[in-house]
C-alpha cells in the first residue's frame, strides 16, 4: 500500500467502511490476556471453522478484539450489530449460538448475564450494570477493534485527530488545546500534561525525544497492558501528536517484558503505521517526521520512575537521579525528553477530535476526563472500568464492581499500589480524583484498586507492600534501602506477635525519614501503606502488639485451627487433606488437630463441609485456651 | 567452549545498536537475545555481550545483576513464576506456591533434578483479573487452584 496523506486517509476510511457490509453479523471475541487464559483463541478458531463449515463466510465475520474489561466473565463474546452479550462461552456453546442467534436472531438464554441484584437477564452489553455506569471514552473502542488490524482503527475515525493537527494546527495550538482540556498525567502524580509539553517545547535542542511509559508495575494495575494489547494505535496516535507539539523526532515505548501480548500488538501496530506513512519521514505528507521503537524492560519496578527508565534505555542500571534538571530539559542522552504514561497518550487523540471544551465537561473541577481503574482482589466483578473523575468509591466498588465476594463485608481498598494507601469503609462516599485521594493519604497512582474484605489483616497488607518496595528499591538512597528493610522487619515482628510498645512510634519516625530522604517517587511514597493502615486501622496494630491477637485471623503465628468436638461428624475429610498428618481420629469419631504438628495451611477448614462447619480459627485468649487444652498425640 | 552468537543474531545486534545514538543503549535488548540463545547470562555470556557492544564486562555485569529477568544460571525447561503479590495472595497464591513446592519437591528458586521445572515467586504480573495467576515461560495461566495447576503440569508432560 502506498503511503497515506491527509486526504487519502479520508478516502481510505470511506473505502474500508464501504467494504464492510452493513448487514453482516460480526462475532467479536475478547482477546485480552484475561480471556486468553480462559481459552478465547481456541474459541475464536472454533467459531471461524464453524462459519466455514456452514458456508456463511458472506454473512458472518469473526473478529478477536481488545479487552472488553469484564474479565471476571470471560471468555466474552458479543454479537454485533445487536450487541448481544454472551459470557463464559465455551466451545460446546458454538452450535447453539449459530442455530439460534446467528440464523434466527434468538437468544441463548443461559449465556446471558444475570444481574445479581434484580435477577434479571440482560441482553445488550451496554445495559449490563458493569458497563452502564461507566464512561468509556478511552477504552470503549477496545471491544470493536481487532488490535492487529490497522483498518479497524482507521474505520472508527482513527488517525483523524492527527490529520487535523498536521493539516491546520501549530504545535502551540495543540499544547493550548491539551492545557485547556485540563488533562493530567495518568501515571499517578497528576502533573498537567499541557504544561509538561510546553516546558519541553521551550528548550532548544538538535534532538528531542518522547517516551511512552508502559513499565506498568503497580501491584493490582493492568490498564496500560490492556490498552497496548487492545487499542495500540490510540497510544501511537497520541504520541505522534505529542511529538509534533514538542518537536521530537524519535520516540520509545518502554514496556514490561512480562507483557508478551502487549509487546506483540504494539510492535505490529508500529510496523503497520510505518508502512502506511503514519510514522517515519513526512508523516501523512507533512513536513513532520518521527519514528517510534519498542524497548522491553527486564523486570525492575523502579524503571517506571522517569529518570530510571531513561537510564535503563541508555543501557544502565535503572537508578533514578536528582531532579532538576527535569527530563524536559535533560532527559535521554541529555536531550529534552517528554515522558507520559500509556493512558495519558491514549487521551490525546480523543481530546483533539472532540475538543477541549467537551473533555472539560467530564470529571471534577481540578481532575478532568475519565480514569481507568482495575478492580481486583475480593470483588465480584473483577475487571477494568473507566469512569468519570469524581465518581465515589461506593459507586465504583458496589454499583459497578458488584460488591464484595461471597457476601463478605468491605474493609478497605488500596489505591495507588505500593505508593498509595488503604482507604477505609467510612470514606466510601468520597469522590475519587487526584486531590481527594492525596488528602486521604493515598494517591491515584496508575489506577489499581485492590479491594479487601473483613478477612484481611491490615498489618499483613502493609507488610506485603513494604516487602515489595524493599525488594524493588534500587539501593541508591540509604533511607529507602535500609529504612524500608527496617519497616518490613518491624511489621514482620508484629505479625508474629513479637511487637513492642514503641514500634508504632518507630514506624512513624522511620516513615518520615524515608519520605524526606529519598530521591525518587518509590522511596518518597513507600511508607504510605504503613502510614495509612496505622491512621485508619490502628486498633489492629495495637491488638497484634498488646494482645498477640490478629482480629482478621490471618497472621499464622497468632492463630490456631481447632475442630469443634460438638460439630465434628467424623467424616475423615480433613484427615485426608492435611499435608502434614496433624489430624487424628476414626470414622464417626471426633477428629483432633495436633497443634504442634499443624502448619496452619487451612486445608482442613477448606474441606470441612459448609453444613458441618466444625473447623474454627481462634486468636488471642481463645487461642491460648485451645493450646492449653491441646493434648499431644502419642507417637505410634 | 566459549559461547558465540549465531550469524543471524549478530546481524540483529547490529540492527538494534544502529537505532541508538550510543551503542550501549542496545545492552538490555542484546541481553534478551543472549538469554534466549544461551539460556543464561553467566560470565562468559557477559564477556561476549561486552565485546559485541564495545563496553567493559563489568558494565554488563552490573546491569545483569540489577534486573530480575536475566537468569545467571540456566532455568528448567519450564520456568514457573507464581505471583505472590497482594491481589494474588488475597485469593490464595500462598497455598498454591506450597502446593507446587510439595508437588515438584523443590522450594521457590530451585530447579528439579531432571531440569524440567524451575519454581519462582514473582511480584505482580499485571494479570490480577485472573488472580491467582502464574506464568510458565511466557504463557499466562489464571484463575488457579490446586486442581488446575495439576492439570496444567500434566499437560506439559
Amino acid at each position: 500500500m502506498s503511503k497515506l496523506n491527509v486526504s487519502s486517509l479520508d478516502s481510505l476510511r470511506n473505502k474500508i467502511l464501504k467494504k464492510r457490509k452493513k448487514d453482516k453479523t460480526i462475532v467479536t471475541i475478547c482477546g485480552g490476556t484475561g480471556c486468553h487464559a480462559y481459552g478465547c483463541m481456541e474459541l475464536a478458531e472454533a467459531f471461524k471453522a464453524e462459519v466455514r463449515a456452514r458456508k456463511l463466510t458472506n454473512r458472518v465475520e469473526v473478529r478477536t478484539t481488545g479487552c472488553h474489561g469484564f474479565c471476571e466473565r470471560g471468555p466474552i463474546v458479543v454479537i454485533q450489530p445487536q450487541e448481544i452479550f454472551y459470557q463464559r462461552v465455551k466451545g460446546s456453546d458454538i452450535d447453539e449460538i449459530f442455530d439460534l442467534t446467528i440464523l434466527q436472531n434468538k437468544l441463548v438464554d443461559r449465556l446471558l448475564y444475570v444481574d445479581s441484584a434484580s435477577g434479571e437477564k440482560i441482553v445488550e452489553e451496554k445495559n449490563v450494570p458493569f458497563y452502564k455506569l461507566q464512561k468509556r471514552i478511552i477504552f470503549g473502542n477496545n471491544g470493536f477493534i481487532d488490535p492487529t488490524d490497522i483498518e479497524d482503527y482507521i474505520a472508527l475515525d482513527g488517525y483523524r485527530a492527527l490529520a487535523k493537527v498536521l493539516e491546520g494546527m501549530t504545535p502551540e495550538d495543540v499544547i493550548a488545546e491539551i492545557e485547556k482540556a485540563g488533562l493530567r498525567g495518568r501515571g499517578g502524580a497528576g502533573f498537567p500534561t499541557g504544561k509538561k509539553w510546553e516546558i519541553c517545547r521551550g528548550y532548544k535542542a538538535d534532538q528531542k525525544y518522547i517516551i511512552c511509559n508502559a513499565d506498568e508495575g503497580d501491584p493490582g494495575a493492568y490498564m496500560d497492558r490492556s490498552l497496548l494489547e487492545g487499542n495500540p494505535h490510540s497510544v501511537i496516535e497520541g504520541m505522534i501528536i505529542g511529538a509534533y507539539a514538542i518537536g521530537a523526532t524519535e520516540g520509545y515505548i518502554y514496556v514490561r517484558m512480562e507483557y508478551p501480548l502487549a509487546v506483540k500488538n504494539i510492535t505490529q501496530a508500529l510496523e503497520d503505521a510505518r508502512r502506511m506513512g503514519l510514522l517515519g519521514d513526512s508523516i501523512l505528507g507533512s513536513k513532520f517526521s518521527l519514528d517510534i521503537h519498542v524497548f522491553k524492560g527486564a523486570g525492575a519496578f523502579v524503571s517506571g520512575e522517569e529518570t530510571s527508565l531513561m537510564a535503563s534505555i541508555e543501557g544502565r542500571r535503572a537508578f533514578p537521579r536528582q531532579k532538576p534538571p527535569f527530563p524536559a530539559e535533560q532527559g535521554l542522552w541529555g536531550k529534552p525528553t517528554n515522558i507520559n504514561n500509556v493512558e495519558t497518550w491514549a487521551n490525546v487523540p480523543v481530546i483533539l477530535s472532540k475538543g477541549a471544551a467537551w473533555f472539560g465537561k467530564i470529571g471534577t473541577r481540578k481532575s478532568k476526563g475519565t480514569k481507568i481503574f482495575s478492580l481486583v482482589g475480593k470483588i465480584n466483578n473483577t475487571g477494568l472500568v473507566e469512569v468519570p473523575m469524581g465518581m465515589t468509591l461506593r459507586e465504583i466498588i458496589f454499583d459497578i464492581g458488584g460488591g464484595i465476594k461471597d457476601g463478605k463485608k468491605f474493609k478497605a481498598v488500596q489505591t495507588g499500589g505500593p505508593s498509595g494507601g488503604c482507604i477505609p469503609a467510612d470514606m466510601l462516599d468520597s469522590p475519587i480524583d487526584f486531590d481527594t485521594l492525596n488528602k486521604a493519604g493515598s494517591m491515584m497512582g496508575s489506577g489499581g484498586m485492590i479491594v479487601m474484605d473483613e478477612d484481611t489483616c491490615m498489618v499483613d497488607v502493609a507488610r506485603y507492600f513494604l516487602h515489595f518496595t524493599q525488594e524493588e528499591s534500587c539501593g541508591k538512597c540509604v533511607p529507602c534501602r535500609i529504612g524500608n528493610r527496617q519497616l518490613v522487619d518491624i511489621l514482620t515482628r508484629i505479625t508474629k506477635g513479637e511487637g513492642k510498645a514503641e514500634d508504632l512510634k518507630t514506624l512513624r519516625s522511620l516513615a518520615s525519614t524515608i519520605k524526606s530522604g529519598s530521591l525518587c517517587g518509590l522511596g518518597q511514597t513507600a511508607p504510605n501503606p504503613v502510614l495509612t493502615t496505622m491512621r485508619y486501622f490502628e486498633d489492629e496494630y495495637i491488638a497484634h502488639i498488646e494482645k498477640q491477637s490478629c482480629p482478621a485471623l490471618v497472621c499464622k503465628d497468632l492463630i490456631v485451627y481447632f475442630i469443634e468436638p460438638d460439630k465434628c461428624v467424623g467424616c475423615l475429610l480433613c484427615i485426608k487433606s492435611c499435608p502434614v498428618d496433624a489430624i487424628s481420629g476414626e470414622r464417626r469419631e471426633v477428629h483432633v488437630i495436633d497443634q504442634e504438628l499443624c502448619i496452619k495451611c487451612g486445608a482442613c477448614l477448606d474441606v470441612c463441609p459448609a453444613k458441618v462447619g466444625a473447623v474454627s480459627k481462634y486468636t488471642g485468649k481463645k487461642k491460648t485456651a485451645v493450646l492449653k487444652k491441646s493434648v499431644k498425640r502419642e507417637k505410634p | 567452549m566459549s559461547p558465540a552468537f549465531m550469524d543471524l543474531t549478530k546481524k540483529k545486534i547490529e540492527e538494534i545498536a544502529g537505532r541508538y545514538p550510543d551503542k550501549r543503549a542496545a545492552l538490555l535488548p542484546v541481553l534478551h537475545l543472549a538469554q534466549s540463545e544461551f539460556g543464561q547470562i553467566g560470565a562468559a555470556e557477559e564477556a561476549l555481550v561486552a565485546a559485541a557492544l564495545d563496553i567493559k564486562p563489568i558494565e554488563v555485569h552490573e546491569v545483569v545483576t540489577f534486573y530480575t529477568m536475566y537468569n545467571r544460571t540456566s532455568v528448567g525447561t519450564y520456568h514457573i513464576q507464581v505471583c505472590s503479590n497482594l491481589s494474588c495472595s488475597l485469593l490464595g497464591s500462598g497455598k498454591l506456591i506450597d502446593h507446587l513446592s510439595r508437588k515438584l519437591g523443590i522450594l521457590p528458586g530451585e530447579t528439579t533434578k531432571d531440569g524440567r521445572f524451575t519454581l519462582s515467586t514473582v511480584e505482580c504480573l499485571g494479570a490480577c483479573e485472573e488472580a491467582p495467576s502464574m506464568m510458565i515461560n511466557f504463557d499466562y495461566y489464571g484463575g488457579l487452584d490446586e486442581k488446575k495447576i495439576d492439570k496444567i503440569l500434566d499437560d506439559l508432560k
